[in-house]
């Protein structure tokens, strides 16, 4: 019986090592190990895992192949509907998607979709024949604003269906979160990211970078005077969160995105490159999310003492399992239930410390989660020199300020359809721009649907 | 890429440049600042336009060696491109925005200070060009430092110099010249200053007497300059605004200087280190203890 196999463990760099260096922490398979875990697979009727996933991989078709040995059908399977499984299979939170719905997690261990989609994905830029793309030009321009992952899946589909399609990217790099947000000790960026990019572009997709929409460009002029029929906003969410409390704008106290993007954007931990970044002895982390997590992790790779600060328990972590179990692993320190309400400064104007109160668990509130009430006369002070707020984000008002008839709601995401219209004729949206901070996955799958209803409103003018 | 068409030496480690980049000279205003990157290992470097040429599709930038990045972009050449130029970013200033026949009725002093000076002169040119008044007060420690004053006599309606060592011009600080001109009767409806930070609150503190509405330009740290990082903080009138969105001029009457200036050293350690490690590589130092991992 298949299912009698145990799932086969990956191999990880060793926690006390990686947590000084920012190499990839999970190996992933190799062949002998994908193959076998892919026998693992039931092929059930009714795939469950595909209907889980955001994008509808046929993923227990590409695990067929792999088991047969047959990896460029494995792939041309996944590129069916994924461009970028090597970033998908590392960063997607497959636990609550395909492996969450698979059959055998039921009374053992899902089969590890991600690590094998990891798999193929590598073994594709390693091995695979580049990506052709021979579908005739059909003389149809659009513009597509931002480089992510939303941008890139909805260019790929639009290119393969034969239209001449250009992303505009704000940074000097492509690959939006994924190369600003993402720490390289998760998702590499030259090995990986940048690869898959290279796929995207072989597909006949044009990028242009430096370009930000709604300050050298605006969207009027891309379409009145760069001839783009219609428009696609993937911008992501962008802005950081404060707490506004106070001392917030001590020397020390940083947002997330500044921390993240100062060092896998701008390699900031790598002597060679100029970024300066400050870690001091101790850095907190307020926040229980990936990003969190990342930044917390990053931190301690740049050799502080790191502590994430979190106002509910560790059941209610917004991040993945996965990530909090590598970050305890490497050594980081996890203070639930506890809340800053200032961060304290010294006589220069540098973190000194952060004042916390405890909190615990009252009734559940409008997210489902059970709201976290102060603890009367709980409030105690903690040592450090960084405070890292990672407390989410918001989308970048920018493109709806300089783009009449664009509708954003009371939280500043744009107004879309489920199919990605927007409040404006020809324009089109999805991802974190209208959700709010969500995950590589849902911002690709919104992307795919825009692509769709993109393609059938051009037919239909 | 965007190529260097041309490169001047204007003061002591001060140099312009003008940059091919099309699409930013199109939509550049007065006030706004672009991002540069020189090559791969740089930052990402603030500098506000100096001017624009939407026909020859260029901005003008001054900047000083200082940093390592600075250092690295002042040491290339015409012919030479640079890796990134992105923009225009940030508010244009407020005269663009408001009715020109309002704008008309006021009468502007800019006073510029240092490296400053170059982003003062397409504001000045602008107004010129509309029919507004701009008077410009250019101040530097010395002779020697002192930029721009032909191309700004040439804009302006009136243009003062002044030295802190009394070797060119009115001998002394901006803040006195502006005190004299004020006393001797001149009447200004908004000061405009820009320049460094210990300058830009000195101005605000003198014209707050004179009760003249003063506007500034902060340079504050900054990574992306869309919004994205939030390291451009600043508390203005008690709530806290990012120079880089809402910015970076502001109502000087409300801007926090002294948060401003702490902020503005918050990698200077790292900087100090960085610039003496890359003075060691190029003296051909490998060092030993291993300082520069």
């Amino acid at each position: 019986m298949a299912n009698k196999i145990p799932r086969v463990p990956v191999r990880e760099q060793d926690p006390k090592v990686r947590a000084t260096n920012f190499e990839e922490v999970c190996h992933g398979y190799d062949l002998e190990e994908a193959v076998l875990e892919a026998s693992r697979c039931l092929h059930c009727k009714n795939p469950r895992c595909m209907n889980a996933c955001p994008v509808s991989v046929h993923i227990p078709d590409f695990i067929a192949a792999l088991h047969e040995r047959d990896l460029q059908k494995a792939s041309d399977v996944i590129a069916q509907d994924s461009s970028l499984p090597s970033i998908c299979g590392r960063v997607c939170p497959q636990e609550t998607q395909c492996e969450g719905s698979c059959v055998l997690g039921i009374k053992g261990e899902a089969v590890a979709i991600g690590k094998l989609e990891r798999f193929v994905g590598d073994w594709k830029l390693n091995h695979g024949a580049k990506t052709v793309n021979d579908t005739p030009k059909n003389g149809h321009k659009i513009a597509i604003i931002g480089s992510g992952p939303s941008g890139l899946a909805c260019a790929s589909d639009l290119a393969k269906w034969g239209y001449e399609v250009k992303i505009f990217e704000a940074l000097h790099k492509v690959g939006g979160v994924l190369v600003y947000g993402i720490p390289e000790f998760r998702l590499p960026k030259d090995r990986i990211v940048a690869r898959e990019v290279e796929e995207v572009k072989s597909l006949g997709v044009e990028i242009e970078t430096d370009v930000i929409v709604g300050r050298t460009v605006t969207i009027d002029s891309l379409m009145d005077e760069e001839g783009y029929e219609a428009v696609f906003i993937g911008s992501g969410a962008g802005l950081p969160r404060f707490m506004n409390i106070p001392g917030e704008n001590l020397n020390g106290v940083v947002s997330a995105n500044e921390f993240l993007t100062r060092t896998n954007l701008m390699h900031a931990y790598d002597p060679n490159y100029d970024t300066p970044i400050y870690v001091g002895q101790k850095v907190v982390v307020v926040g229980g999310g990936n990003v969190a997590m990342d930044a917390v992790r990053t931190a301690k790779r740049l050799g502080a003492d790191s502590v994430i600060v979190y106002r509910r328990g560790e059941e209610e972590l917004p991040a993945r399992k996965e990530e909090v179990h590598h970050a305890k692993q490497e050594g980081i320190e996890f203070r639930m239930l506890t809340n800053p309400v200032e961060v304290l400064g010294d006589e220069k104007g540098w973190v000194r410390g952060i004042r916390c109160v405890e909190m615990e668990l009252g009734e559940p509130d409008a997210s489902g989660r059970r709201s976290p009430i102060v603890k009367e006369g709980s409030e105690f002070d903690m040592e450090c020199d960084v405070v890292i707020m990672a407390l989410g984000t918001m989308p970048n008002p920018m493109l709806a300020h300089s783009t009449e008839g664009l509708e954003t709601n009371r939280k500043g995401c744009l107004v879309a359809t489920e199919e990605g219209a927007t409040t404006r004729k020809g324009v089109f949206a999805g991802g974190d721009a209208v959700t709010g901070a969500a995950t590589v996955i849902l911002a690709m799958g919104a992307g795919r649907k825009a692509a769709k209803a993109i393609d059938e409103y051009i037919k239909s003018k | 890429m965007f190529p260097i068409l041309e490169k001047r030496l204007l003061a002591k480690g001060i140099y312009l440049m003008k940059i091919q980049a099309p699409r930013v000279a199109r939509s550049a205003q007065p006030g706004q600042f672009i991002i540069v990157r020189a090559e791969e290992h740089c930052e990402r470097i603030p500098l506000t336009v100096s001017d624009y040429d939407r026909e020859q599709g260029t901005i003008t930038i001054v900047t000083q060696a200082i940093g390592v990045s600075t250092k690295k972009l002042c040491a290339m050449e015409v012919g030479d491109a640079l890796a990134d130029f992105a923009g225009p970013l940030g508010q244009p200033s407020d005269f663009v925005k408001e009715p020109v026949e309002e704008v008309r009725k006021k009468r502007y002093l800019f006073v510029a200070g240092g490296v400053g000076t170059a982003p003062v002169y397409p504001q000045v040119k602008w107004l010129t060009e509309h029919g507004v008044e701009a008077e410009v007060i250019i101040g530097a420690k010395t002779k020697d430092m002192l930029i721009y004053t032909e191309a700004m006599g040439k804009v302006a309606t009136k243009l003062h110099i002044c030295t802190d060592d009394g070797t060119e011009g009115f001998h002394g600080m901006v803040t006195a010249l502006i005190e004299k001109l004020v006393n001797e009767g001149n009447h200004y409806d908004v000061v405009v200053a820009i320049g460094p930070m210990i300058m830009m609150k000195f101005v605000t503190l003198t014209t707050k007497k004179f009760n003249i509405p003063t506007v500034v330009s902060l340079n504050a740290l900054m990574v992306d300059g869309t919004g994205m990082c939030g390291a451009c903080r600043v508390t203005v009138g008690g709530e806290t605004k990012f120079t880089c969105v809402d910015g970076p001029e502001f109502d000087a009457f409300k801007v926090d200087f002294d948060e401003a200036m702490r902020r503005q050293g918050m990698y200077k350690t790292q900087e100090q280190r960085a610039l003496a490690i890359a003075a060691e590589r190029a003296a051909g130092h490998k060092c030993n203890i291993g300082l520069d991992k």
